[in-house]
This record gives structure tokens, sequence and C-alpha cells, in this order.
């Protein structure tokens, strides 16, 4: 028995289906983060579980009871909301101590768990202070700080972090994972920032027009996603999907597309899979990762199986870190990354190492992973 | 940001600054000339004003005209002064003034927070309570009261102005409580506050702006009302403005001009002390929904 079962839930509002058919199982300590454009369903989700929205059909449990109904204050839930929620007429010590009063805890009781948590938070000296007086990673603190004090079976985090600056959402998100890693708690955080989703994640579902599209470790994800969506939406820069050909001989399988050079170029696959051979002939969908086409000298020594082509560079971003590198490839724009030093310029014609390991082909009819 | 606002001011010229002051207290001089002549003749002897000139000060300063509004004058049968009318006024006005207020908040906590269907209709309908002209009720409230076995007391009188001000402030606080977030409604609910409990605790905390808004309004409304107290209200119910007019308007005796002016200003003073006191919260409360903080 999972810990948060999600079993056939559906959402709609009147005859519009906002969520269909979700399925997920969380065991106890996961971290599960639903991803997604905005509409796609998540908040609404998360507010399910949360009890904040009805289920139309389906149920959610948490460690095996049901439930629907059941109001959330009685859910043994905590919720840290993307505005915080922050009761502004209130300290920051009554602010964490809410809850718990309202639960009918003695005062005693209620002083000593939020001492603890606001130590564990380090945000003690502000626990006199009001809200508005807080700055944004302060208040962002103090709505943890809410949530933790209820000692709750499953906390549940709708985009805190999207009301930070960069820098301290980068700082935030460590914390979150580090208090993850310390409390081992059960935690369903919503984001759409796919790059939260990779880092804090044991698991990701990523979501898109209600459905689920794929739910997997960050790696699945990743390295396998299930199609066209998963695949463009995971990842920065996204990865490159570019049209190619079926071919095969007795040296194995091809994926032929042109280059910029308007040169026809034969890419083997590694390790094509029983299903790639049907499509023999046939366009696909090749989706290889920036960090899959590399200059030579930076290519992976571990990959089994490396292209070498050279193509013509339309244009170079230099990130610091890495130089990414345009080109055209199968009539489309192709990104490539590079290290930072490798010398390239724009409309040079220079050789491109492509990690044929990595390469996923999709069906363009049904966008689905070739597998 | 306090440099810029400032600076939001127009840049002028001494001459013209000073010449739009100048302007500006005159204004100021006029608008204060009738109530200055108010105070100047309710402390002269009757004598002066029927003898002399109404603008001039008083030869001889007297508080006889204050004392007999207050205690003595003929009001009604009795010359009682307005005195019991003045405490009529505020038995009607605290508890009417509270209870259409955090009836209003409570409307505005519903029609936003806990939403129905039909409740923009509902809302839209209970807005035509405030462009309803006041005699149109007249005569269905009277049955009410008469129903209700309340007629021409003071709980009559709260009623009244309770429902006829229930429109109003339940207006603003439906406007108030618009931008107000719901996620802390959300927050709580997970909590565990219950309805009432999030009202009293996290609504109402945090809305003393409009709190003085509604306060200000019903109570200068009610305060000054004449046709509901002239209606609805027996002898000993009759609120200061129905008294006021019985001792200027009675037909008997010496018409003392003196004890007129001073029962007006005693009349006008709670209202006035009101708007000085929470004035200033009247205008930022009324500006707190329209401009983004």
């Amino acid at each position: 028995m999972s810990f948060l079962k999600i079993n056939n839930a559906t959402k709609s509002y009147g005859s519009t289906k906002v969520l269909r058919n979700i399925d997920i199982d969380v065991e106890e300590g996961e971290f599960l983060v639903l991803v997604g454009p905005s509409g796609c369903g998540k908040s609404t989700l998360l507010n399910m579980i949360a009890g904040l929205e009805n289920i139309t059909s389906g149920t959610i449990s948490i460690k095996g009871q049901t439930m629907n109904g059941v109001h959330p204050s009685k859910r043994n839930i905590a919720m840290v909301f993307q505005s915080y929620a922050l009761y502004p007429n209130m300290t920051v010590g009554q602010n964490i101590t809410f809850g718990l009063e309202m639960h009918g805890t003695a005062k005693p009781e209620r002083e000593k768990a939020m001492n603890e948590v606001a130590e564990m938070l380090q945000i003690k000296p502000l626990l006199n202070r009001k809200p508005g007086q807080l700055s944004g990673g302060q208040r962002q603190r103090v709505a943890m700080g809410r949530a933790l004090v209820r000692d709750p079976d499953v906390f549940l985090f709708d985009e805190p972090l999207s009301n930070l600056d960069a820098k301290l959402r980068v700082d935030m998100r460590t914390e979150i994972k580090k208090l993850h890693q310390k409390l081992g708690t059960t935690i369903v955080y919503v984001t759409h920032d796919q790059i939260e989703a990779m880092t804090l994640s044991t698991r990701i579902a990523v979501m898109n027009g209600g459905y689920v599209q794929q739910l997997g470790t960050p790696k699945e994800i990743y390295d396998a996603p299930a199609n066209l969506f998963v695949a463009s939406f995971m990842g920065s820069p996204s990865m490159n999907l570019v049209p190619a050909k079926v071919v095969s001989n007795g040296d194995g399988i091809f994926a032929q597309l042109s280059t910029g050079l308007s040169e026809q170029v034969n890419l083997r696959f590694s390790n094509p899979t029983e299903a790639l051979k049907g499509f023999d002939q046939k366009e696909i969908t090749l989706g290889i990762r920036p960090e899959a086409i590399t200059d030579p000298e930076g290519a992976d020594r571990k990959a089994r199986h490396i292209e070498q082509i050279t193509n013509r560079v339309i244009v170079t971003e230099p990130a610091g870190s890495d130089t990414y590198v345009m080109s055209s490839l199968g009539g489309k724009d192709c990104n490539a990354r590079m290290r930072a030093d490798a010398q390239v310029a724009a409309g040079q014609n220079v050789p491109f190492a492509i990690n044929m390991d990595k390469a996923i082909p999709f069906d363009p009819s049904s966008e689905m992973r070739i597998a | 940001m306090s440099v810029a606002s400032t600076e939001t001011a127009i840049n002028t010229g001494r001459i013209t600054r000073t010449f739009i002051y100048l302007l500006l207290i005159l204004f100021a001089l006029f608008y204060l000339l009738p109530f200055g002549i108010m105070v100047i003749n309710s402390v002269k002897p009757l004598s002066e004003i029927t003898g002399g000139n109404m603008m001039s000060l008083p030869q001889v300063f007297t508080l006889e005209p204050w004392l007999k509004a207050w205690n003595s004058a003929q009001v009604g049968v009795e010359a009682t002064g307005l005195k019991p009318y003045f405490w009529n006024s505020l038995k009607m006005v605290f508890p009417a003034v509270a209870i259409s207020t955090v009836l209003g908040a409570l409307n505005g906590y519903v029609l936003t927070k806990w939403r129905f269907k039909g409740d923009t209709i509902l809302f839209g309908l209970m807005l035509f309570a405030c462009f309803i002209p006041f005699q149109i009720v007249l005569i269905p409230m009277a049955r009410v009261l008469g129903f209700l076995g309340i007629a021409g007391s003071t709980p009559g009188l709260v009623l009244v102005h309770v429902v006829y001000g229930l429109g109003f402030t339940t207006l603003y606080f439906r406007n108030y409580y618009q931008v107000f977030p719901t996620e802390l409604i959300r927050a709580a609910q997970i909590d565990g506050a219950g309805f009432f409990r999030i009202f009293w605790r996290i609504m109402l905390p945090s809305s003393g702006p409009i709190i003085v808004v509604s306060v200000i309004w019903q109570f200068t409304n009610i305060w000054n009302d004449f046709l509901f107290g002239a209606s609805f209200a027996d002898l000993d119910s009759q609120p200061m403005t129905v008294a006021l007019n019985n001792l200027v308007s009675s037909s008997t005796g010496v018409k003392e001009y003196n004890v007129h002016f001073a029962g007006a200003i005693i009349a006008a003073l709670p209202t006035l002390l009101v708007y000085i006191v929470a004035g200033r919260y009247f205008v930022r409360g009324l500006m707190a929904g329209s401009v983004k903080g």
C-alpha cells in the first residue's frame, strides 16, 4: 500500500475536463514534483490532495485512508503557497503556531514546537515581527516553518519559489532539498520550472493537457522521454528534434538526414530496438540533446558510438561555461554544446561529434518514443 | 519614494504660491463662516442678538445658552433640554453602527470568499438598498416594526438603520475583500480554522481601513437622520435631530436664537469629532480598494 495514492482521479468544471484519469502512487519519504506548463492541471491536482478542491471522480488516499470529502484540516497535510499566504495581522510566531492553536495544542507545547522550527530555519530573531516587515526569502522561510511545525504526513508546495529573485531561488532550492533529506517526509511539489523539478525530485510527473505524460525518476524523464512533449519540455536548452529517415543495411540501422552543407549523412544507432527496425524507410523525428552534440575533443569517451560529421556554423552563443553552436540538421536549427574554448565561428565548416547512445527516435505521427 | 512623491506637486514660483495659499485661506474662511457665526451667537445673551448685529463679536461672554440648550430648554412637553435626546441618539447610533458594520463585513466575506451560485445577483439586489430613497420604505417599515412589536422604541430605530445601512456596508466590505488574497483563507482552512474563526481572526483584523470608512459613514448617516427618527420614534426614544427640530420650531414664547445655535452645535459635535479623529483613515480606506499598494 503506497503512502499517498491517487487512483483514477478526474476533475471537471461543468463539461470542461481539467484532469483526466490521474494515477500516481507516492511512497513514504518520496519527493514528487508535478511539472508542466501553466494550465496543465498541476495546481488543481495539488489542491485536490489538499482538499481545497473536490474530486469529480476517483479517489485520493493518504496512509490507506480515503480522503474524498475529508476537510483539509483533518488530512494531516501542510501546504506552502506561492504567495506564502502569511496572516498579515499576526506576528511570525503567531503565524507559525496558528495551526497548532486551531488543533487545540496547549500553549507550552506550541511554544516548544515553534522554537524548534525557528531554530531549524534560522528565523528566531524574526518571531516577533509582522510578515510585512520581512523580505521575500524570510517570508518563504516563515511559510515553510508554518508547514513544518504541524509535523504533517504530506507536505504540499505550490510553486513556492516563483516569487523569489533568481539567486535566492537557487539558494532556497538547495535549502528545501536539505530539509527533505533531513526530515524524510513525503513531499508533493508543483512547479513549472523544469530545472527545479530535475534538481529536487526523487520522481517527476510531467503533466500536460490534464494528463500525466510521464511519471518517472529525473533520469528516466531526461534520458528516455516517453513522447515529444516530455522531450521538448524537459531540459534547457531543449532537445533538438529533427526529421530523419530510417535506413538499414548489413552494418546496422541508420538515421539519414541532410546537413547545412546539403550533404546526406547516415548516423548509425548504437543500440537500435526491435521497434525501430519496423520503421525502415520511414520518416522519424530524431531527438538529440545539445550536450550529445559536441566538438570531437569534448565528446564523451565512454560513449559506445560517436558519429562525426562536418557542418556549417550558423551562430555561436558563448555562455561562459559552455559555448552553444547552432547549425542546420535535417533542415532545422540544431543546438550543440561545445567546450567554452572550442575554436568555432559563424560561417565556418567545423566537425561535430554526435553521441548516438543518446539519440532518441520518435514516431512523428503518434509523437511517442519508438521503443 | 518620499522624495519622489513631493516632486509630483507642480513647481511654481513664490508669487503664484502665495496667491494660491491666499485663495485657499479665503475659501476656508468662507466655508467656516456659518459655523463661526453659530459659535459667536451661541455665547451671546439673547438681547445682543435681537438688538444688534449677528456678525459682531459678543460684548458679554456667557455659557448660559449652552447650559439651557443642554439642560432646561423646552423641547417636548417638559423642559428637559436636549440631554435625554442626546442619550437617545447615542443608544441608537452605537448598536446600529456596530451591527451594520459587522453584518456588512460578514456579507462581504461570504460574497467574496465563500462564493455560491447566484451570489452576484444577490449582491446586485443588495446594492439596491443604496439607491432606494428613504421615503419609499417608510410604510412597509412601519408595518414590519408594528409586526415585531418594536415600533416607537430605540431597538426599532436600530433595526431600521441596520437594514438601511446594510447595502452600503456590504458594498464597502465586498470591494475591500475582493482583493484580499484567497490563498490566506485556504491556508487558514488547512490550519484548521472554520468559517467564523477565519472571519474573526484573519479577515476582521486586516480590515482596519474599511471598518473606519464604514463606521464614519454609518455614524454620520444615522446620527444626522431625521426622517426615520421623526417617523418611527416615540417621545421617549426621539433622537437628537428630532429634538433639535422641536426646540427650534416650537411656536410658543420668545425665539431664543442663542439657545438654538448652541443646540445645533451640540447636535453636530459627535459627527465632527468622528471626522477629526478618524478622517485621515477615511480617505486612506476609500483609496485602499482602488489603488494596489
